[in-house]
């Protein structure tokens, strides 16, 4: 059993919420001033998918502050959890999956680490987790499922069954999920933090809600008449989010829908590394790609403009 | 003309959907199956994609390599959100539910999270993803699966996604009141499940395939149905169909 009690702890999660700021006012930073936010020892929520609007603009600033200590969860966890548990900054995982896709293989940072012991690996069917998250973002501490039952992931976090009070049938009390931070990317938004996805919802807007503090990067600014104009796109209200953040290819080599494509020769040579060294191919990645460039356009300019385009003409292609 | 196992998989598992039903599927043989059947015999069947995805029509050569990419969504009626799209088959919507390959014993228990004990596992695999959710919200769930011994065992080492458990009704006494792994169709042949012991049992062998070959490849005894009958081996029309979907033969090998 790994779940612990401030997890599901759904009054200390109001409190936190009830005490901090919610501002209508402007949200937009640096990626540097959105990451100080996290704390050593924090769980932060991913959102997206695999590799479809991954916050990586978000990791990428993380990272580089050398954090200890994280718990990573995300639904399906691609390569950021690798860099996470090689980077040391991350010693305990919740997920439904972990690896790039099918033509990739099994993760072998995954096997090496959890095979070994240093990292935890804590599973839960997609499902399972999806409602950890929306259980949190409805502020109760458990929801009802028919899902996991009768499985051995009942055991992984010590999931409980409740009788119905109703029918007197066996019911799986999903424990709610309450992270202390949420990062996600989405497509465009205003300064005050009013958010718009297109495409996926994926599992962000109740991420966003469970978290205690949400940071945010987007493609895309627009005005606050823009964000008026098409209200019922919004799925993130501007005072939910504590910082904001402009950062165009946000999710970039991973898939922004209707921006760009993801990169799979990009994971190509990425495996390769980790085949030829081990830990240390990701080691030798995060130096090029993670610590080595000084900002993100800098990172973004180490795939070069012409991918860049060329990933958003195929968007385009896939989207319209 | 040479059938891949892929091909074999997708073919078989394609003839198991009916029209005007629903199918949960995902990236791979099932989704290969899932076109297929529309293209044929069912075209009103309902395809949803775990990243939550209703109704794509997805671009012959652009196929998806996950289920929430922008290759899964082309051309969808909806996307609902993930955790949407499974409380959809919570819900009782879906007929059908595909899952591919993993370690699978004779009550259709599979394993896709570690060999060997969970916490210190000697081979950790990816985990659930979804298929824990579809074997157990689907009215019947179909297992699509190349057949080798080192997959069918007599016991998963961890149970994933629960078939029917201990066997009998453990499936309905651990709370698991609907649905159930109702084909396991495999490269050797088509298997079933027995009513009372919920045994799996052979109940078609694919063209060429012998018993004898299926107990070499099956780590458990195998049960054979008294009604033992032959697959019809795949069409020029269906593997036409496959090929043009899959011109550079990604995902049918």
């Amino acid at each position: 059993m790994t779940i612990a009690p401030r997890e599901y702890d759904f009054q200390a999660a109001r409190q936190r919420l009830e005490t901090k700021p919610k501002s209508a006012g402007p949200k937009l930073g640096s990626l540097e001033d959105a990451v100080v936010r996290i704390k050593d020892g924090d769980h932060l929520a991913l959102g997206g998918c695999l590799f479809s609007r991954t916050p990586l603009a978000l990791v990428w600033a993380l990272l580089r502050r050398r954090p200890k200590g994280l718990t990573f969860s995300r639904n399906l966890m691609c390569y950021e959890g690798e860099w996470g548990m090689v980077a040391g900054a991350v010693d305990r995982v919740v997920t439904s999956w972990m690896g790039i896709g099918l033509p990739w293989g099994l993760s072998r940072i995954q096997r090496e680490v959890v095979e070994g012991g240093r990292v935890e690996f804590e599973e839960w069917s997609h499902l399972g987790l999806g409602l950890r998250y929306r259980a949190a973002a409805m502020g109760v501490p458990f929801l009802p499922s028919l899902t996991m039952l009768g499985s051995d992931l009942m055991g992984v976090g010590g999931s409980k069954t409740i009788e119905c009070p109703y029918t007197g049938h066996t019911l799986h009390a999903v424990p709610a999920l309450f992270p202390d931070v949420a990062l996600i990317h989405v497509q465009r938004a205003d300064r005050l933090g009013n958010c718009q996805i297109d495409g996926y919802p994926h599992m962000d807007a109740d991420i966003v809600r469970a978290a205690a503090t949400v940071l945010v990067t987007t493609e895309e600014i627009v005005s606050e008449d823009e964000i008026r104009l098409h209200a019922d796109r919004t799925i993130i209200p501007g005072f939910l989010v504590d910082a904001l953040v402009h950062a165009p290819f946000g999710s970039y080599p991973h898939e922004g829908y209707g921006a760009y494509d993801a990169e799979p020769e990009h994971f190509t040579a990425y495996v390769e590394g980790i085949q030829r060294r081990g830990a240390a191919g990701v080691a030798d990645y995060l130096e090029r790609y993670v610590y080595g460039p000084r900002s993100h356009a800098d990172y973004l300019a180490l795939f070069g403009q012409a991918q860049l385009d060329d990933a958003a003409a195929r968007a385009r292609m896939l989207t319209t | 003309m040479t059938v891949t196992a892929n091909e074999l998989l997708a073919v078989m598992g394609a003839r198991e959907l009916r029209d005007n039903s629903t199918v949960f599927t995902g990236v791979g043989a099932p989704m290969m199956a899932s076109v297929l059947a529309q293209r044929l015999h069912a075209p009103r069947l309902t395809m949803m994609v775990e990243g939550g995805v209703i109704a794509p029509m997805w671009k012959p050569g652009e196929l998806p390599i996950s289920t929430n990419e922008m290759r899964a969504a082309y051309r969808a009626q909806m996307l609902p959100g993930i955790t949407e799209a499974f409380l959809l088959a919570q819900r009782g919507f879906f007929d059908v539910g595909f899952i591919g390959g993993a370690q699978i014993d004779r009550f259709g228990n599979l394993n896709t999270s570690a060999i060997g004990g969970y916490a210190r596992p000697k081979v950790r695999l990816p985990g659930s993803g979804g298929a824990n959710d579809i074997i157990s919200l689907c009215r019947e769930v179909m297992i699509l699966t190349v057949h080798e011994k080192r997959r069918f065992t007599e016991r998963v080492d961890f149970v994933t996604s629960p078939g029917y458990l201990e066997g009998g009704d453990s499936r309905r006494r651990h709370g698991l009141l609907f649905g159930g792994v109702s084909r396991v169709v495999t490269t050797l042949g088509i298997f079933g499940f027995e009513a009372t012991s919920r045994r799996m049992q052979l109940l078609a062998l694919h063209p060429g395939a012998t018993v004898e070959q299926v107990r070499e490849n099956t780590g458990f005894e195998v049960l054979v149905s008294p009604h033992l009958t032959a697959t019809t081996p795949p069409t020029e029309q269906e593997l036409s169909i496959l090929r043009m979907l899959d011109p550079k033969r990604q995902f049918i090998g």
